[in-house]
């Protein structure tokens, strides 16, 4: 009972961990795209289509991450082809996706699928309990752990990673060094987009077996909040997407225990609890601006 | 490596760099005109002009940052067009600017190794550092992050930064506008050696006694055209001067001093604030006294508490304690800027876009932005359109602000007219006490003189002024007493016609101990 | 590649020109996707834009479907202005609505001349209060408004969901999640003109719609709060300067977009539904935001960009039926329109040119 209940969390968490690094890398770079609620319900929408037409799991998250790209990639020309405003363009791209991808799910509705096949590690995943915990999830659990050690590697590791954050630091003397603003902010925005795409890929595919509209339930806005809690550091998203799985599954296991408190404000805990972290998190300002990007939301072009 | 010398061949130095018939337009505007130059191998060459002539555009196509419109560029004797500014560290120029292009969250190391081809690991890059740092007594520390240095030091990083590249070539753009006289002194030593050991330095300044001291040959520019290339040695800083500004260099004349000790109009006393961020200075225990008919100068180099103190004498930054700061007599400590101006102080910060004005809104509604609070334009809560349209027309006609057209967009005025209007905006209205930072930064000549002019006779006219400066230049001018702000810390105030630039470079250096042994001596 | 030149001067026609040719390539755009998706484009055109308002009362149901977005997206005006992002209108819609409802249902018996005022001032307050948790968190704690205000949203609708099904429940309502109908004194009246008799739905809220933009607009436009609002926005260090709180614009903008809001609430439930329920809102708040950018945030513009997209919003309506195509394809016209708009902003700020890649050069500044 308990190691489903973990189970669970660690499930409710992976969609988290993607679309927030990605976002992290995103924001290193010194964008804002407030539109991963948009990227990841694209996501959700194609992952689910072209894995019931395909019949091919693995081709639904493949089509999952290149519609989040896609998606990405609309936001990136206008926010660094033509400059406009990031906050306003992130909430036109979760509209806009919310919208088509209700579109393109409408005869999706009511069908269902089966989860990706778990990927079991011969002997490892028979041991008692750390077999069931560690060893027996399904392949993008593990994808998330190793998304977000090659995340933290490339940052603070590679050269490119080390570009990265420059431009995200002072654009300005980035190119003046003669690196490419735009372009690597284009690649970063891409590679978000993917990653909220593949988070929302893992909704239809693994979580709930079906296709709903506007099924991410406001997980684009918490793995938003998710960059702040993790203050730009990959680490601190996987304990981070972890408290909210858990606080997540908390209200399903207390409905399921009947716990006397109305379902309305089990919900609500998610949302409450992002709330809490946003000002635990906020109100150390040094701690809060260490690792934030100097340049995050502000617009670049060339010769300012 | 630097540290080889090479064969020295002071004879017959071969050309390096030679540029012919640059020209540069932005817009109408006309940033390079016809613009030759040339520097041989190991030759320290000036690039000499006024804020505006186009030495920064001229540079900026050197390094390939920006492509001329049309002429040549040669390197090393073949037409070459430099694409970008890694195109011209492969070619082996190196350039330091003026404002900092270091990243502030970055290590030293990592800052120095975005500038160089990739390959190499930090940590061996950070042994080279070490090395470098050790053999020219530069003193940086591979690994310490950027936003914990000092302004000298972060110039030292820049300069190591462009060293590990072996350039032939170094431009540096007004290296010593945040130095002390020392700092400049030791900055020199170091290039005089690069150039012994072969690299050609370009250096940018309008600085005149600085050129004469380091460089060999001068190219001066003025409002985008050569007016010529002579040999420093052979010219006083009036001809270098004459060159670069054109007709003879005006001066302020009639310089009224105050008699004696008048009334003291703002008072400021142990003035103390702590350091907001990372980035800020503190203010430590400052305190002096302005008096009715006097320029006070603050001088100091950028980066000491300038903006700190503005932003406290402004209100922006309040205090709690009591009794700090005082006009005529009233405790404004706790008073926030609007009911300072209606005491009768009037400001002008450094930065005029953004600070002083709204770039994006019209010259009234920019006239409305300090006038508020003092009844006439606005009643009931509402704006009067039209006062504030006459205010600023009044305003652009006392003090000669030229417009475009009729209350145009603050950011459609030149650098030195809208300065211009943001001085003018506050001496209108007749300051008992008058605080401006920076007064004439970034702003042609003629301005410069007549926003001080009018700096001038507002003192005169009973009002205390407060102008805290950079430019010494400037200071000696107009300034009667000068008190120096190093380090968050303010010094005694001095009558200024007492005093050395020398024994001023020493307090803003943070000698006060030697500056006290300089005023010694000339006693 | 794009390169981007600044304007000195922003022409007038230009400003004025960029909402229309958005809409226009609006419409191209969201045909073009309709055709993929297998619908006739022309046909889901005619839908969407003229089938809402081929008939004279459908022009009144026009203006009552606008009535809410034009109040909430003259309050957003204020924020976006202030660059405050308030993004969570809709909970403040439903907390505006649920605090206006609270006086309706615990005291039916109040006369007419009290139970408006008393609505109007409780739905204002309730919004205003909701918008002031991330008012306060923002300039107490330096959280982000964005999210907070978003996730306050989730909330909310949770919260209304719990009221209607638990404690305000209509205990003769069948076990349906409904309160107790209002008192006719807490319903806000159709419009009869004389002679002609009503017009659809129109009810006088509409009106207070139009004097509420204009008195934003007046507000803006020719006060001192308006004043300090442009400049927090555009500089905030010039606000500062001028003798402006950041905070106590912050909590103003925040305070004036809450309320207006928390109206809209009160009138759209008061007007079209007379009792609380469940779905009290279809995402007017957020479709506010897109009106207040169609209106380039000038609260006379937002008149009538509220009509342009409540006439979207009648579309999806009727191409559901019509087409059987699911309601959120409003959405994807909103965010193509919002899309459009925004890159129109960028063309009327600069000179945008378009060169291949190999040949664009950077645009450099003029000499320092």
């Amino acid at each position: 009972m308990l190691e489903d209940l973990i189970l669970t969390v660690l499930m409710t968490s992976v969609p988290l961990v993607y679309a927030a690094t990605g976002e992290l890398i995103v924001e290193r770079s010194g964008v804002l795209n407030l539109g991963v609620e948009g990227m990841m319900l694209m996501g959700a929408v194609s992952a689910f289509g072209i894995a019931m037409v395909s019949g091919s799991l693995v081709l639904g998250v493949i089509a999952g991450g290149l519609a989040g790209m896609l998606t990405a990639a609309l936001f990136g020309i206008l926010v660094l082809g033509f400059a406009t405003n990031q906050v306003a363009t992130g909430l036109a791209l979760t509209i806009f996706g919310a919208g088509l991808s209700g579109l393109l799910g409408a005869p999706l509705i009511g069908h269902a699928i089966e989860g990706l096949p778990v990927l079991r590690i011969p002997f490892l995943s028979e041991l008692p309990t750390v077999g069931k915990l560690v060893f027996s999830h399904d392949l993008m659990a593990y994808g998330a752990v190793i998304l977000v050690a090659a995340v933290a590697y490339f940052l603070k590791r590679t050269r490119a990673g080390l570009v990265l954050r420059a431009i995200g630091d002072n654009h300005d003397s980035a190119h003046a060094l003669g690196y490419s603003v735009l372009g690597v902010r284009f690649m970063a925005v891409l590679f978000g987009g993917l990653m909220a795409g593949f988070g929302g890929a893992y909704l239809p595919l693994m979580l709930t077996p079906h296709w709903a509209e506007g099924m991410t339930a406001g997980r684009g806005w918490i793995a938003l909040a998710l960059v702040v809690f993790a203050s730009w550091m990959p680490w601190r998203v996987l304990v981070g997407a972890l408290i909210f799985g858990g606080i997540t599954i908390m209200q399903l296991a207390g409905q399921a225990r009947g716990w006397t408190i109305p379902s309305q404000f089990l919900s609500m805990l998610p949302y409450l609890a992002t709330i809490v972290v946003l000002v635990l998190i906020s109100r150390n300002r040094e701690f809060s601006l260490a690792n934030s990007p100097a340049c995050l939301g502000r617009a670049f072009h060339a010769g300012k | 490596m630097i540290a080889t010398p090479r064969p020295s061949r002071n004879q017959s130095r071969s050309v390096l760099l030679n540029a012919s018939g640059i020209c540069k337009h932005f817009g109408d505007f006309t940033a390079n005109d016809d613009v030759s130059f040339s520097i041989g191998e190991g030759e320290i060459h000036a690039l000499l002009g006024e804020n505006g002539a186009g030495k920064s555009t001229f540079v900026k196509m050197v390094y390939g940052l920006l492509q001329p419109d049309s002429g040549q560029i040669e390197w090393r004797g073949q037409p070459t067009v430099i694409r970008s500014p890694q195109h011209a560290r492969e070619l082996g120029i190196g350039m330091v600017f003026q404002h900092f292009s270091l990243f502030q969250a970055l290590t030293v190391a990592e800052n120095i190794a975005l500038a160089l081809p990739p390959g190499e690991s930090l940590a061996d890059l950070a042994d080279r550092v070490r090395r470098m740092s050790a053999e020219y007594g530069i003193g940086v520390d591979p690994d310490a992050r950027v936003h914990n240095l000092s302004v000298g030091q972060q110039q030292r990083v820049e300069i190591v930064r462009c060293l590990l590249q072996d350039p032939s070539l170094l431009i540096m753009d007004e290296p010593t506008s945040v130095l002390t006289p020392q700092e400049t002194g030791q900055l020199f030593d170091v290039l005089r050696r690069f150039s012994e050991a072969g690299v050609a330095i370009l250096f940018i300044s309008h600085k005149l006694e600085e050129i004469r001291a380091l460089t060999e040959r001068a190219t001066v520019l003025r409002r985008g055209r050569n007016v010529g290339t002579v040999d420093t040695a052979g010219q006083s800083s009036k001809q270098l001067a004459e060159m670069m500004v054109g007709d003879s260099v005006g001066d302020i004349a009639g310089q009224a001093r105050p008699d004696g000790q008048t009334t003291a109009l703002l008072e400021v006393a142990s003035l103390v604030r702590p350091a907001g961020t990372a980035f800020a200075t503190p203010l430590r225990q400052i305190s002096f006294a302005a008096r009715a008919g006097e320029v006070l100068g603050i001088a100091g180099i950028a980066g000491n508490g300038q903006d700190e103190l503005m932003e406290a004498l402004i209100g922006e930054w309040r205090g709690r304690d009591a009794d700090v700061i005082r006009i005529d007599g009233v405790d404004i400590t706790r008073e926030g800027p609007s009911r300072r101006r209606q005491l009768g102080l009037g400001f002008v910060p450094e930065e005029r876009n953004g600070h002083a004005a709204v770039p994006n809104m019209t010259l009234a509604d920019n006239a409305l932005l300090t006038s508020h609070s003092l009844g006439r334009v606005v009643t009931r809560g509402l704006v009067d359109a039209d006062a504030t349209r006459a205010m600023a027309a009044e305003v652009a006609g006392a003090f000669d602000v030229r417009l475009p057209q009729e209350n145009p967009m603050a950011s459609a005025l030149s650098g030195g007219n809208l300065q211009k209007f943001v001085v003018g905006r506050e001496i209108s209205k007749r300051p008992r006490v008058f605080i401006v930072s920076q007064p004439t930064w970034g702003v042609d000549v003629g301005a410069a003189l007549s926003i001080r002019t009018a700096i001038l006779d507002l003192a005169a006219s009973g009002s205390a002024v407060v102008m805290i400066s950079q430019d010494l230049e400037e200071i000696f001018t107009i300034s009667h007493r000068v008190a120096v702000l190093y380090d968050g810390a303010l010094s005694e105030a001095m009558v200024t016609a007492d005093v050395t630039p020398e024994r001023l470079g020493l307090l803003m250096g943070g000698s006060a101990a030697a500056a006290g042994l300089a005023a010694e001596a000339q006693a | 590649m794009i390169s981007l030149t600044p304007r000195k001067e922003i022409p007038l026609t230009l400003t004025l020109m960029t909402p229309l040719v958005a809409i226009a390539l609006t419409l191209v755009v969201g045909a073009a996707i309709f055709g993929i998706l297998g619908y006739d484009p022309l046909a889901a055109l005619y839908q969407f834009f003229i089938a809402p308002v081929s008939r004279p009362y459908q022009v009144a149901d026009l203006f009552v479907k606008a009535c809410p977005l034009i109040i909430i997206a003259s309050g957003l005006v204020f924020a976006y202005r202030a660059n405050v992002w308030n993004i969570g209108a809709e909970g403040q819609l439903i907390l505006g609505a649920m605090a206006a409802g609270f006086v309706a249902l615990t005291w039916p018996n109040l006369p007419g001349p009290v139970m408006m005022p008393a609505m109007i001032i409780a739905g204002m307050l309730g919004g205003l209060a909701w918008g002031m948790i991330p008012a306060l968190l923002k300039t107490r704690f330096n959280t982000n408004e964005i999210l907070v205000s978003l996730m306050l949203t989730y909330v909310a609708v949770l919260f209304i969901d719990w009221t209607v099904r638990g404690p305000w429940r209509d205990p003769m309502s069948f076990g349906f999640p409904l309160t107790p109908m209002y008192a006719d004194a807490a319903l806000i009246s159709r419009v009869e003109l004389p002679g002609i008799g009503r017009l659809g739905q129109l009810h006088w809220g509409v009106a207070g719609a139009l004097i509420f933009a204009l008195a934003a607009w007046f507000m803006l436009s020719r006060s001192i709060l308006g004043f300090q609002v442009k400049v927090m926005g555009d500089a905030p260090r010039a606000g500062r300067f001028a003798g402006f709180s950041p905070a106590m614009v912050t909590i103003m903008v925040m305070g004036i977009s809450g309320g207006a809001a928390g109206l809209a609430g009160m009138v759209e439930v008061s007007a079209n539904i007379g009792q609380l329920q469940p779905d009290i809102s279809f995402g007017y708040g957020f479709t506010a935001i897109i009106v207040a950018f169609l209106a380039r945030l000038n609260p006379l513009a937002v008149i009538i960009a509220g009509l342009v997209v409540a006439l979207a919003e009648l579309g999806g309506d009727s191409a559901q039926i019509a087409l059987a195509m699911p309601k959120v394809v409003t959405g994807v016209f909103k965010g193509i329109l919002l899309f459009m708009l925004l890159a129109g902003e960028t063309f009327n700020r600069y000179h945008v040119t378009f060169s291949l890649p190999h040949r664009a050069r950077m645009q450099g500044d003029s000499d320092a």
